[in-house]
Order: structure tokens, then C-alpha cells, then sequence
């Protein structure tokens, strides 16, 4: 599919990332004029597929994630978040509500229930050892036309 | 992220502004529990209403919280959440075990 525009770029898995990829996706969809709540709905997404890296992908090791933001035509937006991390032995399982490997954290188990709510579309590729890469799609309404 | 606890007659509100992420709800769990376990509210209301930003950390918060006071024999409640917020608020189902005003 054409891209029409761009953004990747490379983070440390630190915490404090959380925000500045927020911030980063922020003002890419800017061009695309995207509603109050879309543009909310895709932050949070883009929030919790990072913090997923930084607390269950990178838990043992620290390592970068990479951050691709897509703008595809019919006003898609497209996110891939991927990370070289520990990765995840049984997706399905993880992709469960509540399911959570890090309640130390008060982690919710709510990730990926909030990605799969707020974004039209939710991949999830992972390997033990190799990483995980999730990739979502949003279609933004044509109220900016 | 800014937090300001006042405390009237025994109830308290612990009133929010800024961003719930992972980051930084480390920070805030400290300080809100640090404030239940020493001044034992036997209510604590969670104001978001100065709240731009939550993810589902904000939910791990809130239901720790509301378990922390449920030990401690209080009640936690969440006010002005904003229609974003609710958003995720309801998702999570917290309806079920907080008060949201």
C-alpha cells in the first residue's frame, strides 16, 4: 500500500519513553487533523503497546524499541511498535483481559484489551527470545476534509 | 504530574492533574499510600479531574488503591473523570468496585 508519510525513530527502553512516544505520534496525526477522541484512542494504544515493551518485553534486559507512525491513504493510520525483547510464548494467553505477568507492577492486564478497543485492527507477532511486534490500524473519520 | 491531598472531617480528596502512564504511577502509588496507610481516611474521593492522560496504569492504580482502603477499612471513590477517561474507566469494568462521581 502507498505511504504518503512516514515516521520510525528508536528509542531506549526506558519508561519516560512512554510519553515522549505520545508525544511523537501527537505530532505526526496533527497533518491528518485526526478528532479530539481518535487522537486520544491512538495515544493510548501507542502508550500501552511501548509500556509493554519497557515492563514485559525488556523486563530482564534493556534493549530499543522502534516506533513507526504511517499515514496510508483512505486516512489510515498505521503503528508498528517492535521490540527485540524477551518476547511471548503464548500470545492468545497474553492477549487475554486481565492476564498479567508483572501484578507487582499493578499491572491491569488491560493492554491489549485497551489496543484491540481503541484501534480498528491489532496484530501481534512474538517469538520467545525474539522479540514482539505489534502492529495496529486506525481509520480516522473524514471530518477534517 | 502534580498531586494535592486535603483532608475535611475523616473524608479526603487527593486531587490529580497531569498524565497517568506506567512512568509515573509508580510515584503516585507511593504517595497515595503512603497518605492511606498514615492518616487512615475512612474515605479517600481520587479527583482526575485535572487529568489529560490515562492509560490502563491509571486502572492498576485505582484498583489498588480501592484495595489498600478496603484493607485499611475506608472506601475509595473516583471523581470528574473526564468523557476520555471514562472511556477507559469503563472498559476496565471499575464501575463494579469504585464509586464514579
Amino acid at each position: 500500500m502507498e505511504i504518503l508519510n512516514e515516521i520510525k525513530f528508536t528509542m531506549p527502553s526506558l519508561s519516560v519513553n512512554e510519553s515522549t512516544a505520545r508525544a511523537v505520534v501527537s505530532s505526526f496525526l496533527v497533518q491528518a487533523d485526526p478528532t479530539v477522541e481518535e487522537l486520544s484512542d491512538i495515544r493510548t494504544a501507542v502508550s500501552e503497546a511501548v509500556t509493554n515493551a519497557v515492563v514485559h518485553g525488556y523486563r530482564h534486559k534493556k534493549g530499543n524499541i522502534e516506533l513507526t507512525v504511517r499515514l496510508l491513504p483512505d486516512r489510515i493510520i498505521y503503528i508498528r511498535v517492535k521490540d527485540k525483547g524477551c518476547g511471548i510464548a503464548d500470545v492468545e494467553q497474553a492477549m487475554e483481559p486481565l492476564f498479567t505477568t508483572a501484578p507487582e507492577e499493578e499491572r491491569s492486564g488491560l493492554g491489549f484489551s485497551v489496543m484491540q478497543t481503541f484501534m480498528d485492527k491489532l496484530k501481534v507477532k512474538s517469538a520467545p527470545d525474539k522479540g514482539t511486534t505489534i502492529t495496529m490500524r486506525k481509520r480516522l473519520s473524514e471530518h477534517g476534509d | 504530574m502534580k498531586i494535592d491531598i486535603k483532608s475535611e472531617n475523616g473524608a479526603a480528596v487527593a486531587v490529580l492533574s497531569g498524565e497517568i502512564d506506567h512512568h509515573n504511577a509508580k510515584e503516585l502509588r507511593s504517595e497515595l499510600d503512603r497518605y492511606i496507610v498514615t492518616a487512615q481516611p475512612r474515605e479517600l474521593a481520587i479527583d482526575l479531574g485535572g487529568i489529560t492522560f490515562m492509560d490502563s496504569s491509571g486502572i492498576g492504580l485505582i484498583m489498588g488503591r480501592s484495595k489498600l482502603m478496603r484493607e485499611c477499612g475506608g472506601r475509595l471513590e473516583v471523581r470528574n473523570p473526564q468523557p476520555y477517561i471514562k472511556r477507559v474507566l469503563k472498559l476496565a469494568g471499575i464501575e463494579r468496585i469504585v464509586k464514579i462521581l
